[in-house]
């Protein structure tokens, strides 16, 4: 489902519009529409689901319902969308020392940089708005967009715990781009292409046929690549930028309500996107495990989202399993142990090609 | 359709470029320079050169306008977020623009544009690789080297003397 495809079944509904300019924006307003309805709802469902799990994992029943007058739905179903609903009403503060129009500019920018990879990501065999030629590179390329908005949002606050948050952020994001970069480079080097849909159907024909388990060094490479996207997305172990036993909130420390909330929107979009490249790239997109079975277009889905599921919630269980790392720590770890372990990776996967492709 | 696009995409281009030359306040040109950025690239898509504009994003947006904001940031006044540039020179600068538009605006001129009737090449990036390794080879490892020599000059000079 493509924008052309829409465009040119718009045309066929419409016979008197076809081809015409209106149409084009009606057939790229409609994806994009569905899109932000996907990330909307994927981040109510993703702090629900963390509320959950956080909850499960220490003992605890995380939110409930809560007796017949002030409740939030069976199992605390309705606890995000009151939540939602509470930071659409929230006051919207500016400092008064901030720079006004960066503090407003900051929170759209990381979330244009978190929404519009979104439209490469592809959900099924049919299901992608854009299936770029250079797809993956495109979601590599438009996710450093949001870095400037983090280093906006910290230095435009006026606050040295948002600066601080924002700093650390960068660099955080900065290097960690790099050994996420090299694997990819080593998915495109088995598949000889950058597109999405290509990449998928290079890895066609069950699980063993999964560019995770075409040779040793593509297996080290998925871990080095989603160890390295859980430090781009900022999560726990990797939170440094918003620890909040040392920078209160990092660089959101100065936003409220409805600005705070495209921070956590575009948290949970990035988590998605990530997910989405390491589902697609490493565990076979939308092709079932097992070849011929399960293997029609509507499996597609189920599979493509399942493996984005089970791969957020893996990030949801590092959060409470793993201490916080030290900003020094942190900076060995990708310069010293993964850097080099991805170079290898690109050499091994090179020979391996040579010798038994 | 696509003209709208592509006079947006211009207008942009050197409407931030302009603010990025002429705002007094650095982090103010340092913004505008990410929308020049960004126009760039569009013009690239409008080459159906989709790989260079990705590349433009990833290197210039991701990369050096990152490093150039850093810059701004970690030399002068960190905690203030007033930071101001003053133009000088604004006599010497402006003639040098003047001379330099005119000399533009001759060689698009004179130049004889030859339209190509060429379709747009399905895939890019395949072409590139090829050229790269074959017959820019040279060039292509000379810059690796000079790449690389930058980077171990940059550890040399950051590591602490024992």
């Amino acid at each position: 489902m493509s924008v052309d495809t829409l465009f040119d079944f718009l045309g066929s509904i419409i016979p008197a519009m076809e081809g015409s300019g209106l149409l084009l924006v009606i057939a790229i307003l409609i994806p994009c529409l569905l899109l932000f309805l996907v990330v909307a709802v994927n981040a109510i469902v993703m702090v629900y689901a963390e509320r959950k799990v956080a909850a499960f994992m220490q003992d605890r029943v995380g939110p409930m319902g809560q007796g017949v007058g002030l409740h939030a739905g069976k199992w605390g179903l309705l606890q995000t969308v009151a939540d939602a609903l509470k930071l659409l009403t929230k006051e919207d503060i500016i400092p008064k020392n901030a720079d006004k129009l960066l503090f407003i500019l900051a929170p759209f920018m990381i979330f244009i940089g978190a929404f519009v990879t979104i439209v490469a990501v592809p959900f099924g065999e049919n299901v992608i708005v854009a299936d770029f030629n250079i797809g993956i590179f495109y979601i590599l390329a438009m996710g450093s967009l949001g870095v400037i908005g983090i280093i906006l949002a910290g230095w435009s606050s006026n606050n040295k715990w948002s600066l601080y948050g924002g700093m650390r952020s960068a660099a955080q994001i900065i290097s960690y781009e790099i050994p996420a970069g090299l694997s990819i480079i080593i998915i495109i080097m088995l598949t000889g292409t950058l597109s999405m849909q290509g990449i998928i159907q290079y890895q066609a024909g069950g699980m063993f046929n999964w560019i995770i388990f075409a040779n040793p060094f593509s297996f080290i490479a998925f871990f080095i690549y989603f160890i390295s996207v859980v430090a781009e997305t900022n999560r726990t172990p990797f939170d440094i930028p918003e620890a909040e036993s040392e920078l209160v909130g990092g660089f959101h420390t100065e936003y409220s309500g409805m600005r705070w909330s495209f921070f956590f929107l575009s948290e949970y979009a990035n988590m998605l996107v990530v997910c989405a490249v390491a589902a697609a790239g490493f565990l076979g997109g939308w092709h079932s495990p097992i070849p011929g079975y399960f293997d029609s277009n509507g499996w597609g889905i189920f599979w493509m989202m399942s493996k984005i599921v089970f791969l957020i919630f893996v990030m949801m269980w590092f959060r409470w399993t793993f201490p916080r790392l030290r900003v020094d720590q942190l900076m060995n770890i990708c310069w010293k142990v993964f850097l080099p372990i991805s170079l290898i990776n690109i050499f091994g996967v090179g020979i391996w090609t040579l010798v038994f492709g | 359709m696509t003209e709208i696009a592509f006079w947006f995409v211009i207008t942009m281009t050197v409407l931030s470029a302009g603010v990025v030359v002429l705002h007094n306040q650095l982090i103010y040109s340092a913004m505008a320079l990410l929308f020049t950025l960004f126009g760039v690239a569009g013009i690239y898509i409008f080459l159906w050169a989709d790989f260079i504009a990705g590349v433009q994003l990833l290197v210039y947006i991701g990369g050096i306008l990152v490093l150039i904001v850093f810059g701004i940031m970690l030399t002068n006044r960190i905690s203030s977020v007033r930071l101001s540039q003053s133009n000088v020179q604004q006599g010497v600068g402006g003639a040098m623009a003047i001379w330099l538009f005119i000399l533009i605006s001759f060689v698009v001129s004179k130049t004889p544009w030859y339209k190509s009737d060429a379709l747009e090449p399905i895939e890019t990036v395949a072409g590139i690789g090829t050229l790269l390794l074959t017959k820019y080879l040279l060039s292509f490892e000379a810059i690796s080297l000079l790449l690389l020599g930058a980077l171990i000059g940059a550890a040399v000079l950051s590591r602490k003397e024992n």
